[in-house]
């Protein structure tokens, strides 16, 4: 292979380095009008009424919308595939609001001053109703926060307030866990963490000239945002283009139907153009999050070390609605459960609704809070039985040639497709990681003083693509110059897709990077994509781009025989060679295929749909260090090591490693959200909330390991979510083997680790 | 009446108190300073403001009086590009891209006042730029890169 594994300069990096317009808001706005939203104040209320007079008496207001000027219509924001697998609970504006946050009121007009201003003096009188803050207060509390909405679909049980839930069995756990030698059991939290891209939801929505409603939106799912804007407001999808230009980051933050249904009902009420940008405190109440979860593993192991029974259970907090709760509650089960055998397992998970924001997707997707419980219990056994870490684990992997049952029971809202291991890279992952840690001396080191050192591991899996509902288009036209159009649906969100689909297409057709202009996420102009979310575009879109590129080729070849006259010919150096020797360029087929000799365009589609899903998977390491006086933990070096097939641009993918890292780490030890007893947002700035900058960096190295997924692109599996999953449960255990300090609730601050701290001294 | 120079242009501008350069910037098309937080935090809405790295959003524009402001938008000349941008593409240095503008501005401004910057000079002015994509990783590497290409070599 010649381009596919190779480093290659971004496809809108010159773009993007010279600062040109690409984003959504990078357009002149002469005539729009600003939009902000007026957010509930409190956490749970009926609204009695609003007036709107006072507001629309500001200068320059041209429109306010409340749920008084929508019929009732209830849809999910969650920007999943359709029926979407996650309950239909959320109204565009509602006459009862859920969470300081929820959306009462739009308000347009001029500028944005006028609007901010108007926003104040809009009167709501609302009834206030008893609130539920506390994940494992909400089932069965007196208080219904969605009451009604029995048989909403994809609603469980809303009498009890369970958005969503999941009871499998897989053999018979409780025989299982009886005939185990050792059972151990565990509680792990981790609480709501912002995907916090540096861009915020912004929307821009205009009527072009034809009076087609045009939304220009930083979203990871352009399809599902025509789809659904066009169900909430009654508007036939053909008279909707949706344009995702560049995005500032996503993380999963963008693949929810945040505000575009509201910009767009603005647009149409008024047929102005609208603008409708989230400030960051807005990003941090009013945006979505990642699920907070109590999850408890029991788990039986059997005297040779091998796991016998996994009893595993969730209490999810969905917030207000419940946008991803399902998935990502089943997410957290089907990849932690896909990393061990285990004959018997059996999973009780509830995602209950609270008066708290809505969480949503953010990368890893309940992965990360499953492995953080996962990983730390699994060090918990090795320590209690006194056996490796590391052997306890590689005793128990699922290994290349097993299926793994669990992907079959639990699939995105139903069943899902078997899936048997092709390829399965974590020993090697494990054996490099622990070189490059310095494990054996580390592990071992003298544990005394004021500062104390440690080493931890955690391994992890993801999976590529959801199997069976993720699919990719593409359509591919060649020039005459020899260059070609790759359109492609998926959605680049910043990770460089674009870059590698194009890296795929020129693989195939024998050409440099530079020959593919890479055109995508334009749903008028693109072929439809589900988006980019569960790691799957490499996957997936890969796939789709890589049988285009083979058509392509293929119709060179037939167009260049039928050009120079021959019945066989092979490719090479961009041209079609007969066995007489006669030869005919890439540039003169498609010349004289438009102009002159067999006159055709060269062109092609193709679309892959997926039913395996192979799962990568990752060995993190971390190195830190325990200051016993205060509890400071510093984080001295991470490594991460990656089998994510082939891997099609090394750069990139050590890049969304070297990503996940921190987002993992201010998991683990900085960011959380904090609400008062009224559930209001405490830290909404990045000085009370935060996130890694450049002087908080630990080392960082991400490698790869290289393994040949058969049923990937050039043998690519996926890269971009895993390497969030591991980086928390592995400083948790790094921190114990520092210090003796076992926490398990995230995040670990200070405080944790000096009130553990003390307690062991004191017992010791 | 406020006259201040953009990337070597003069205007004269009469604005309402309270307008900020973000705002005016974006307004006048100089869309490469961005919107990331109210306080500056993110560092997206980064200008050099007489060589030295500011926050556009925190700057109230009547306050620029004599004032030299430049965007990355005066960094390539036609088709060529400045190495750092170039060393960027390079290194892998750019995911989104919403920080890079803020970032190159910050190393420019780094190149400009110290002639042997460090690698820990090279973090510290990048702290005031927040990345979500990188983790600073390639961001750094690539800074070194021009850095080094630059003065011969660093600290
Ligand atoms: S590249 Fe996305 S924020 Fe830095």
């Amino acid at each position: 292979m010649k381009i596919v594994g190779q480093k290659t300069r971004r496809v809108d990096g010159l773009a993007l380095a010279k600062g040109k317009p690409v984003f959504a808001d990078d357009i002149p706005k002469k005539d729009f009008l600003y939009l902000k939203i007026l957010h509930s104040p409190i956490a749970h209320g009926r609204i009695k009424s609003i007036d709107k007079s006072k507001a629309m008496a500001v200068n320059g207001i041209a429109a306010i919308l409340t749920h008084e000027d929508f019929p009732i219509h209830y849809f999910t924001s969650a920007g999943q595939g359709y029926p979407e697998p996650s309950p239909r609970d959320t109204r565009i504006f509602d006459d009862t609001v859920r969470f300081v946050g929820d959306r009462v009121a739009v308000v347009a007009g001029e500028s944005l001053e006028a609007v901010e201003k108007s926003v104040e003096l809009i009167r709501v009188d609302y009834e206030e109703l008893p609130a539920i803050f506390d994940v494992r207060e909400s089932i069965d509390n007196k208080t219904i926060i969605h009451p009604g909405k029995d048989g909403f679909s994809f609603l469980h049980d809303a009498k009890r307030n369970i958005s969503a839930n999941i009871d499998e069995e897989l053999g018979n756990v409780e025989a299982g866990l009886k005939e185990s030698s050792h059972v151990f059991e565990g509680t792990y939290f981790t609480p709501y963490a912002q995907q916090a891209s540096i861009e915020p939801h912004i929307t821009l929505t205009w009527l072009d000239e034809n009076d087609r409603l045009v939304i220009r939106t930083a979203t990871q799912v352009p399809y599902h945002v025509r789809r659904i804007v066009g169900e909430v407001l009654n508007l036939p999808v053909g008279k909707i283009r949706v344009i995702k230009p560049r995005i500032g980051g996503g993380f999963g933050g963008k693949q929810e139907i945040l505000n575009e249904e509201v910009c767009a009902a603005v647009t149409m009420a008024t047929g102005k153009p609208c603008r409708l940008e989230y400030t960051r405190e807005e990003e941090f109440y009013a945006a979505r999050s990642r699920h907070p979860q109590y999850v408890t593993y029991k788990i039986g192991l059997m005297d040779d070390l091998s796991i016998n029974a996994i009893d595993m259970e969730i209490l999810q907090n969905s917030g207000g609605y419940g946008p991803h709760s399902l998935t990502v509650m089943s997410v957290t089960a089907s990849k932690t459960l896909a990393l061990y055998r285990s004959p018997n397992i059996r999973i009780r998970a509830n995602s209950v609704y609270t008066n708290l924001p809505p969480a949503g997707a953010y990368r890893g997707y309940g992965a990360p809070q499953g492995f953080f419980a996962l990983e730390s219990l699994m060090d918990e056994i090795s320590e209690e039985l006194q056996v490796d870490p590391i052997l306890l684990r590689k005793k128990n992997y699922y290994v290349e040639g097993e299926e793994v049952p669990i992907a079959k029971v639990l699939g995105e809202g139903r069943d899902g497709f078997p899936v048997i291991l092709n390829t399965n890279g974590i020993e090697a992952c494990i054996d490099r990681g622990r070189e490059l840690i310095d494990w054996d001396i580390l592990r071992k080191s003298e544990k005394t003083g004021i500062f104390r050192r440690g080493v931890g591991l955690a391994t992890v899996a993801q999976a590529s693509g959801i199997a069976g509902v993720d699919m990719g288009s593409v359509f591919m036209k060649m020039n005459e110059d020899g260059s070609f159009n790759l359109n492609v649906g998926a959605t680049d969100l910043g990770t460089g897709s674009d870059t590698a689909l194009a890296q795929i297409a020129a693989e195939v057709l024998d050409v440099s990077v530079d020959k593919i202009i890479v055109l995508s996420s334009d749903t008028d102009t693109t072929p439809f994509d589900t988006g980019a979310y569960a790691s799957s575009t490499t996957y997936i879109s890969g796939a789709a781009v890589k049988k285009v590129a083979e058509d392509i080729l293929r119709q060179i070849l037939e167009q260049g025989k039928l050009i120079l006259g021959v019945n066989e010919a092979k490719i090479a150096d961009n041209s079609v060679i007969a066995d007489n020797g006669k030869s005919i360029t890439y540039q003169d087929i498609c010349t004289k295929s438009f102009y002159t000799d067999h006159q055709k365009q060269i062109q092609a589609t193709a679309s892959k749909i997926s039913y395996d899903s192979p799962p990568p998977y990752n060995a993190t390491f971390a190195d830190v260090t325990v200051d016993t006086e205060t509890g400071f933990v510093k984080v001295n070096k991470i490594v991460s090591i990656t089998d994510s097939g082939q891997i099609i641009n090394p750069q990139m993918s050590e890049g969304q490693a070297e990503g996940a890292i921190p987002q993992s780490l201010g998991m683990a030890l900085s960011e959380f959200m904090i609400f008062d007893e009224k559930g209001r947002a405490i830290n909404k700035n990045f000085e009370d909330y935060h996130i890694y900058t450049s002087i908080d960096m630990p080392e960082i190295v991400a490698e790869f390991v290289y393994t040949n997924e058969p049923t990937g692109p050039f043998g690519a599996k996926a890269v971009a979510e895993i390497p969030i999953n591991g980086p928390a449960p592995a400083v948790a255990n790094a921190i114990y083997n520092a210090c003796g300090v076992r926490i398990r609730k995230l995040p670990i601050t200070p405080e944790a680790v000096l009130t553990e701290f003390q307690k062991i001294t004191d017992e010791g | 009446m406020t006259t201040f120079t953009i990337n070597g242009k003069t205007v004269a501008v009469d604005l309402r108190a309270g307008t900020t350069l973000l705002d005016y910037l974006r307004e006048h098309g100089f869309f490469s300073v961005k919107y990331g937080s109210d306080k500056g935090e993110t560092g997206s809405d980064s200008v050099l403001v007489d060589g030295k790295s500011m926050n556009a959003s925190l700057m109230l524009i009547h306050t620029l009086n004599g004032k030299n402001v430049e965007t990355v938008e005066s960094f390539a000349h036609g088709r060529e590009v400045h190495p750092l941008q170039d060393t960027f593409i390079e290194e892998g240095a750019i995911q989104c891209g919403y920080c890079t503008p803020g970032m190159i501005l910050a190393i420019e401004s780094l190149a400009r006042e110290n002639e042997l910057p460090s690698e820990e000079d090279v973090k510290d002015v990048l702290a005031g730029v927040y990345c979500r994509c990188t983790g600073y990783v390639k961001p750094v590497k690539a800074a070194m890169h021009y850095l080094i290409a630059k003065n011969g070599d660093t600290r």
